[in-house]
């Protein structure tokens, strides 16, 4: 149904859970991928098994100068840039009282300033194309909070807000932005949890399981779709009905 | 006419739509022409890449007009 031939995408964290998947979602409706990460090797063995429209673009997201050429080494290797999944993110968890300035800023660095570098940069291409589409993966705690997270779920809230901006300020040139808001998703990060662990998470979400990174995946490639051309500036919660205040 | 003030009157046409005859000298791009603010950073933008040039955020605030613009780029293209 949804067909991305010959639109060029740009997926940052590409190495992880579910920047992976999405890469694959979009890949096989026709897109060409630039896949982004910090980690060359599960960047290249993912390129290696899709194919010849994948392209390696390693790019630290803490380093804002290399951010900024991110969006010109896409561009170069893939003709344009049509598609850009801000899903690359990190975490600093501590309690509020014990976080360090450090903790703090390099959560917001990587999960809004990055993020805003690299829709600023995005932007030119996109104009000049009248068409683009931002999808920016967010979460639950940037609505709920969470306790020990306060940098991130501030990075995220902050994500909702600037992508609603950007939304009203480009929706004329047929660019939308939205966000995706994945719950509890089963990534390498979650298979950490314990059994016990999981039950208390499970208790809040009433389809009674986790997330599938290929769920997520579908909701960003709707997203990208022409067919979503009239969605701007709101979010797509992925959560299993999960947190619905 | 002069080159630089041909392209941009080119620029502007096709960018905003309008007919050659009415971008004039004085004509402000937002108030004569229907360009919203969007429209005039993307105009900034395609001037900065027709003539190879930077125009930073204070001098674009002050093209306003078609004759503005053709003013500034004579300066430094």
């Amino acid at each position: 149904m949804f067909d991305l031939t010959g639109k060029c995408a740009l997926v940052t964290g590409a190495s992880g859970g579910i920047g992976g998947e999405i890469a694959r979602a979009l890949y096989a409706a026709g897109a060409t991928v630039g896949l982004s990460g910090t980690r060359l090797e599960p960047l290249q063995a993912l390129a290696a098994e899709l194919g010849e429209r994948a392209h390696v673009l390693p790019c630290n997201l803490s380093d804002l100068a290399a951010v900024d050429e991110l969006i010109k080494q896409a561009t170069t290797a893939m003709g344009s840039l049509d598609i850009l999944v801000n899903n690359a993110g990190i975490t600093r968890d501590n309690l509020f009282m014990r976080m360090s300035d450090e903790e703090w800023q390099s959560v917001i660095d990587v999960n809004l300033t990055a993020t805003f570098r690299l829709m600023r940069g995005a932007l030119r291409g996109m104009m000049k194309a009248r068409w683009g589409r931002i999808i920016n993966i967010t979460s639950v705690v940037g609505h709920s909070g969470n306790p020990g997270q306060a940098n991130y779920a501030a990075a995220k809230a902050g994500t909702l807000a600037m992508s609603k901006s950007l939304a009203q300020e480009v929706a004329s040139r047929n660019i939308t932005v939205n966000c995706v808001a994945p719950g509890l998703i089963e990534t390498p990060m979650t298979e950490k949890l314990n059994d016990e662990q999981r039950a208390k998470i499970l208790v809040g979400v009433p389809a009674g399981r986790m997330g599938k990174p290929q769920e997520v995946a579908a909701g960003v490639l709707y997203l990208a779709s022409q067919e979503a051309a009239y969605i701007t500036g709101t979010t797509l919660h992925i959560n299993g009905g999960g947190d619905m205040s | 006419m002069s080159d630089i003030a041909d392209r941009v009157k080119k620029i502007v046409v096709e960018h905003l739509g309008v007919e050659a005859e009415k971008v004039t000298e004085t004509a402000s791009f937002i108030d004569d022409l229907g360009a919203d603010s969007l429209d005039t950073v993307e105009l900034v933008m395609a001037f900065e890449e027709e003539f190879g040039i930077e125009i930073p955020d204070d001098a674009a605030e002050t093209i306003q007009t078609f004759g503005d613009a053709v003013k500034f780029i004579s300066s430094a293209a």
